[in-house]
């Protein structure tokens, strides 16, 4: 199939971004979207050209590497997967594709596609994550956890924090991200010892990233990859007025 | 050195104890100050705490809402009840009761703003840069435009004030009840505010604009205030939906009313200024 694509091209950080337009010729139905950029940038190369720079590891949906706005949305309007996932027999021939990168401030361009999402992992230092002694392995159900809590808490730790809520955001608000992160700890006995100061410090280093704030148009539950609700954002607005009150009278 | 020391002993400790003592209270005031407004401006610059509050004070506004269509409808069962409420209102708790209220609701509305707009900026500026193709999956056109729906309705809030509240217009103003002339006719007023086709038609597209501004901002404030859950969520679309509808529909029925002619003065006309039903009064005796 033919295909022309309408691709976002940055030299770097600091320097002016530019849609440009790229004819992809001679793509196979069969090839993911990534290969059919692959086969694009070996062209690019061949002609002595500068490839599109773009994100990608494991390619099987597990890592959240892969970025992309295709036609406006992250991950494509497919839904439940993500960019390495989607396959071309997805378009018809002769379609234009706009490709952008994930658009939002806390998640400056580094190159082409590229962008810098290390301002999650600084959210994740700030509260997302358990204390404990990390000697032999425990008894496997030494610590009962209800059915129910067990099956929350694992949605929720099926978020690979690819950025696609804030990228699909029109405030570019991570509340989708902080709130799935939260909850999975939360809602497990684990978590309970640190989970206000889990809450609280999550928040306030999102805000501090300069994320936006939700305005509860669930965009972000329509693309993340991993179907992650926005109940998690509820909870994490509930579990954070509970730890401000704590935090104001202790 | 010593005999300068020990003479002034007596005084200075006395002297400084005091200062001691002031300055200990004063710096406990300071930190009890400090201990309370604290978290009050952490909670401000907080992204959800700006959101609770816009929440908590969007849901003190709808209520206040619901209870003045209440209060509205009864333009319908004619002039006497409408009047009575309306001088009930004016006289509860000694003419103090309506000032609570408005100031209440001027705070709310202050608040609502004041962390709306700053929302809003901030959201602009978070997302930086546009896509050059933009797209959404499933917001809905109310949710798009919510600074913009709550602004004009800030603008007809104010219009609505002058009109009917302050009373600019001295034709509205000077109308007294026939039955008891000293005290306003605020039915014959709404008929004859409403007979204005532009004021009908403002009127109308504001609350049309509000109805879509709960549409979104009652469900909305189900998940920031942390009540939406996977139970509840429908629940609490429809809830949104139904009562911005319900309050649209009570409302815009008395303009409605007004201008089909459902809704009209009595055979008397028009209630007649204060002044002539005192002259006639006084001819009478
Ligand atoms: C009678 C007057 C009003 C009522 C009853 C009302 C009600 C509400 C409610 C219930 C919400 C949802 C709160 C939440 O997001 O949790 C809301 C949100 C909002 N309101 Fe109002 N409002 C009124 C006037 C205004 C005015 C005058 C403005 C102008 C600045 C405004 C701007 C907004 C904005 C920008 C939001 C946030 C929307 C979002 O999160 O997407 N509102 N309002
Ligand atoms: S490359 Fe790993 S999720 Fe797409």
């Amino acid at each position: 199939m033919n295909l022309t694509l309408k691709v976002w091209r940055q030299a770097g950080p600091e320097s002016e971004g530019s849609m440009q337009t790229i004819e992809a010729e001679g793509i196979s139905e069969d090839a993911s979207f990534l290969e059919m950029l692959d086969v694009v940038n070996e062209r690019i190369v061949e002609e002595g050209g500068d490839p599109i720079h773009f994100d990608h590891d494991c390619r099987e949906g597990i890592c959240g590497a892969c970025s992309l706005t295709i036609n406006g949305v992250p991950h494509s309007k497919q839904q439940g997967i993500t960019t390495c996932q989607l396959h071309m027999r997805k378009f018809r021939d002769g379609d234009t594709i706009w490709i952008e990168p994930f658009r939002a401030r806390a998640f400056p361009v580094m190159k082409d596609l590229m962008v810098d999402r290390s301002s999650f992992d600084r959210i994740i230092a700030a509260g997302g994550y358990i204390d404990v002694r990390t000697g032999s392995a425990v008894d496997a159900n030494s610590v009962p956890i209800p059915k129910e809590d067990a099956d929350s808490a694992f949605d929720s730790a099926a978020c690979i924090g690819c950025g696609a809520c804030v990228a699909a955001c029109k405030n570019a608000s991570a509340m989708l991200f902080v709130g799935a992160k939260a909850s999975h700890l939360n809602k497990l006995p684990q978590g309970q010892v640190q989970k206000d100061e889990r809450v609280l410090g999550m928040v306030r280093q999102m805000d501090a990233e300069g994320f936006g704030n939700c305005t509860n148009q669930y965009e972000c539950e329509a693309v993340c990859p991993k179907e992650i609700s926005a109940d998690v954002i509820g909870k994490l607005n509930r579990d954070y007025v509970a730890a401000t009150v704590k935090e104001a009278v202790k | 050195m010593e005999i300068r020391e020990k003479s002034g002993n007596y005084c200075l400790k006395f002297y400084l104890h005091g200062t001691r003592l002031a300055s200990g209270f004063v710096r406990n005031i300071k930190q009890a100050m400090v201990s309370l407004i604290q978290p009050v401006i952490s909670f401000w610059n907080s992204s959800i705490g700006k959101k609770i509050l816009v929440a908590l004070s969007g849901a003190f506004l709808v209520f206040f809402l619901i209870g003045h269509l209440a209060g509205n409808l009864l333009v319908f069962t004619g002039r006497g009840a409408l009047n009575d409420y309306a001088q009930f209102l004016h006289e509860m708790g000694h003419g103090k009761g309506v000032w609570i209220f408005r100031i209440g609701l001027l705070v709310a509305l202050v608040l609502h703003i004041a962390a709306t707009v700053a929302l809003t900026r901030q959201n602009r500026s978070a997302k930086g840069s546009q896509y050059a193709h933009n797209a959404t999956m499933r917001a809905s056109r109310s949710s798009k435009i919510m600074i913009w729906s709550g602004l004009i309705v800030l603008a007809f809030l104010v219009f609505h004030i002058f009109h009917f509240t302050i009373r600019v217009n001295p034709e509205l103003a000077d109308m007294a009840d026939p039955a008891q002339p000293e005290r306003h006719d605020v039915w014959g007023m709404v008929i004859k505010g409403f007979e204005n086709p532009l004021v009908s038609l403002f009127y109308i597209v504001a609350l049309t604009l509000l109805c879509s501004h709960l549409s979104h901002g009652i469900a909305s404030m189900f998940q920031t205030l942390g009540l939406r859950t996977g139970k509840t969520k429908d629940a609490s679309k429809i809830i949104g939906i139904a009562l911005a509808v319900a309050l649209w529909l009570g409302f815009i029925s008395i303009p409605v009313a007004v201008m089909t002619g459902l809704l009209k003065a009595d055979s008397s006309g028009y209630s007649d200024t204060k002044a002539s039903v005192i002259e006639a009064q006084i001819a009478k005796q």
